[in-house]
């Protein structure tokens, strides 16, 4: 993360359930967080084959209310807020004048006049900072992160825990949100890829709900599984893959974009971009045979052995067992199939441009 | 945990098995068990020179890359291909088929300048 935190990291609500757990805690986005509990691979592993756990309580939570709420949001956002039905979530830009990405956050409509907006941990403040500047009468913004705990329960096997834990209450669709019948909302997304939820309960119950999904058989993971997770599916980390220097049409993000809406902030960088071509793209990148794990900053070559970039993310992919990173590349060597070198300690190993994601999740009945 | 009696330590985790001047060299069962999931082991070039402290080979998890250094100076005389091929070997068997490299030693002398296990275990806990 290029993120700089100051401060002493923070707890989040479950902290002494992953040291009881013996994971290990790594200071990230200004949190004491698991980053692994057993094994990166086995906690992978069980999310592509069952179901694992995650605490994401670090996440960010604001409510915005008003009768003027989702046009208001509609300004400030770049998927189009006003389209979306009560109990609908959909994935989201928040984009500084310049059309840089500040952050990537998911919105869900909890009421006709009443938007709950998931942030990235490490862009509360600033996130929070940018929306109250815009802030007009008859909008109420509020910060609501330290009053509730998250977890995302994710895997093929992560509604049938649901259905255990909770007989009678019924998951929302793909990116709905519902409230439980004791106060936690519950969304229907994740950051993996598979099916599942995430679960956001208040934080003095986060402990024995987070209990009650490993009693049913949810394994616990951690950052290291989570990044792996989420880059096997080509799904953006802010800070690594978004930058306020980078627009989502250069982050292949276009499809979240709504440019026939009416205005909002960013907008003309990304039309013009839109109408040109991005001079740059997030380009997915893949071995073409074993080799030293890709990671964020190694040396993108061409073929001919030119510097053309450098990999904002990179992992060993634990379902493919090959490397595979995205990179901002110019718009010439972003084509599928096209021939790189990912340079590690002052060695090449060959690569190829893909088309991400990488894995692909198996159809499920 | 286990750290065999007849071995010596360094204080960053290698291991050194002395075989008249040849000292075999690998990672610790409890460096194996830090970095988890091995997945990539890169050998150093034969015929290296390298001093105690040098970096000389790298184990890679999932999560990052860590440097292993020479426990002891020497020339490097042999690699682990298999660990090459098969890096969870470094988890599975770390003081057997998980060895690393072999060096010739300068001067064997300084292997006593090591940790015995009963030290490397108190350095660990």
């Amino acid at each position: 993360m290029v993120r700089r935190v100051t401060s002493e990291p923070k707890n989040t609500p479950l902290l002494a359930a992953h040291v009881a757990l013996g994971a290990k805690i790594i200071p990230f986005a200004g949190w004491n967080m698991p980053v692994q509990y057993t094994s990166i691979i086995d906690e992978h592993t069980a999310v592509r084959t069952h179901c694992g756990i995650f605490d994401i309580s670090h996440m960010g939570q604001f409510i915005v209310r008003g009768d003027r709420a989702a046009a208001w949001l509609d300004e400030l956002l770049t998927n189009n807020v006003g389209k979306l039905e009560i109990g609908q979530g959909h994935y989201t830009l928040m984009l500084n004048e310049r059309g840089g990405v500040i952050d990537d956050l998911i919105a869900y409509r909890a009421g006709e006049t009443e938007f709950f907006l998931v942030v990235n941990a490490s862009m509360i403040d600033e996130d929070f900072a940018w929306l109250a500047r815009w802030l007009e009468n008859g909008i109420s913004l509020e910060n609501e992160s330290d009053q509730w705990a998250g977890m995302a329960v994710q895997g093929p096997h992560a509604a049938a825990i649901f259905a255990t834990i909770f007989p009678g209450q019924t998951l929302p669709p793909r990116y709905g949100i519902s409230k439980m019948v004791d106060g936690s909302v519950v969304c229907r997304t994740g950051y993996t890829g598979e099916d599942g939820f995430e679960f956001f309960s208040p934080a003095a119950e986060g402990i024995s709900h987070w209990e009650k999904f490993l009693a049913a058989g949810a394994k616990p993971c951690g950052l290291g599984a989570r990044d792996s997770l989420r880059l096997e599916m080509g799904y953006p980390l802010n800070g690594n893959d978004l930058s306020p220097e980078r627009s989502p049409i250069e982050a292949g993000l276009g499809f979240f974009c709504d440019l026939e809406k009416a205005a909002f902030v960013g907008r003309d960088t990304l039309a013009k971009q839109k109408a040109d071509g991005p001079a740059v793209r997030l380009t997915g990148i893949r071995y073409l045979e074993k080799g030293a794990p890709p990671r964020a900053h190694y040396p993108v070559l061409s073929a001919e052995g030119k510097v053309i970039g450098e990999l904002a993310s990179g992992v060993l992919s634990p379902s493919l067992m090959i490397g595979i990173g995205m990179a901002y590349l110019p718009a010439e060597f972003s084509k599928i199939g096209t021939l790189l070198n990912i340079e590690v300690r002052g060695k090449t190993f060959p690569a190829e441009v893909v088309k991400k994601p990488f894995y692909k999740v198996p159809t499920r009945p | 945990m286990s750290s065999p009696a007849d071995l010596r330590y360094a204080t960053s985790h290698e291991w050194v098995r002395l075989d008249g001047d040849i000292a075999t060299v690998g990672i610790s069962d409890h460096a194996q068990e830090e970095l988890t999931d091995v997945v990539f082991v890169e050998l150093p070039t034969l015929g290296r020179a390298v001093d105690a402290g040098d970096p000389t080979a790298v184990v890679e998890s999932v999560k990052a890359a860590s440097d292993i250094y020479a426990p002891i100076g020497g020339e490097i005389v042999e690699v682990n291909p298999q660990v090459e091929a098969d890096p969870s070997l470094v988890n599975t068997d770390p003081y057997g088929k998980g060895w690393i490299f072999k060096l010739k030693v300068k001067d064997t002398a300084h292997v006593s300048k090591l940790l015995d296990a009963a030290a490397y275990a108190a350095h660990i806990s």
